[in-house]
């Protein structure tokens, strides 16, 4: 899974470069999540802004990816297209996370 | 008269990315709106997947078909296969999965049927000759934003 990473102000920012987190590549996701999350900042970001389709299963690997972070570390999502922030809604798991409407939205919230 | 495509693949993972790719490209080109692609492509996605992943489960995987008709109002789907029925022989009862708990306690699956139950305006099921068929009425004007 083509996962980047970029630690910025204590919080490390995930990008995810490619259009779709599927049934295909939800356990690669996961597992990639847990590498980038296990070390560093107790803050992370899930940047889903080139991610166009998520599907159950996606959606179920975003959640474990939260769930298998360590004690006090917090993850939040920014970016989510028009049809990711629809799954997101209609299974309510918009109420679990802490959404950004982008990154840069949030680091300019931060600044100022 | 509705414009109609029927399409196949292997039921896997990478089969089912294969369907959906197509079978969006066939939905644009017929001219479906581009606010209704999402909806579609994630009902087709759940319904494909379970096929993938339980019909077929340690079995060898077997063929999945698609039968499309786009109509003024909406979008109307067969799935066909040859794994294992739905269990009881219904469309499973989609409960929303409870998000109201703690962090450990959130779902990570169950999702599926919910979805696909939401979002259709019909869902059928009907198991004959040794094959799946599941009907699937989406009027994606519902549903958009």
């Amino acid at each position: 899974m083509d996962l980047q990473s970029t630690e910025t102000n204590n919080t490390l920012i995930i990008t995810v470069n490619e259009a779709r987190i599927d049934a295909s590549a939800a356990i690669r996701f996961k597992d990639s999540m847990r590498a980038l999350t296990e070390s560093g900042p107790a803050k992370a970001v899930l940047d889903l802004s080139q991610v166009t389709f998520v599907d159950s299963s996606g959606l179920g690997a975003i959640v474990a990816s939260m769930k298998q972070l360590r004690s006090g570390q917090q993850l939040d999502l920014a970016g989510l297209t028009p049809d990711v922030a629809k799954v997101f809604r209609l299974t309510r798991m918009d109420s679990v996370f802490v959404i950004h409407d982008s990154i840069e939205s949030m680091t300019r919230q931060a600044a100022g | 008269m509705a414009h109609r495509f029927s399409l196949s693949e292997t039921a896997t993972e990478s089969g089912v990315r294969r369907l959906l790719s197509k079978g969006r490209a066939r939905l644009v080109a017929a001219h479906v709106p581009a606010s209704w692609l999402g909806t579609i492509e994630l009902v087709w996605a759940e319904a494909l997947n379970n096929i993938a992943e339980h019909a077929y489960a340690g079995l060898e995987p077997g063929k999945v078909h698609i039968d499309v008709a786009i109509e003024e109002f909406g979008v109307s789907a067969r799935i066909r296969d040859r794994g294992r029925p739905l269990p009881g022989l219904e469309v499973p009862v989609a409960q929303l999965p409870e998000s109201a708990c703690p962090v450990e306690s959130l779902p990570e699956g169950g999702f599926g049927w919910f979805l696909i139950n939401d979002l259709c305006e019909s869902v059928i099921y009907q198991r004959q000759n040794g094959e799946n068929q599941l009907s699937l009425i989406i009027h994606p004007k519902e549903h958009t934003a």
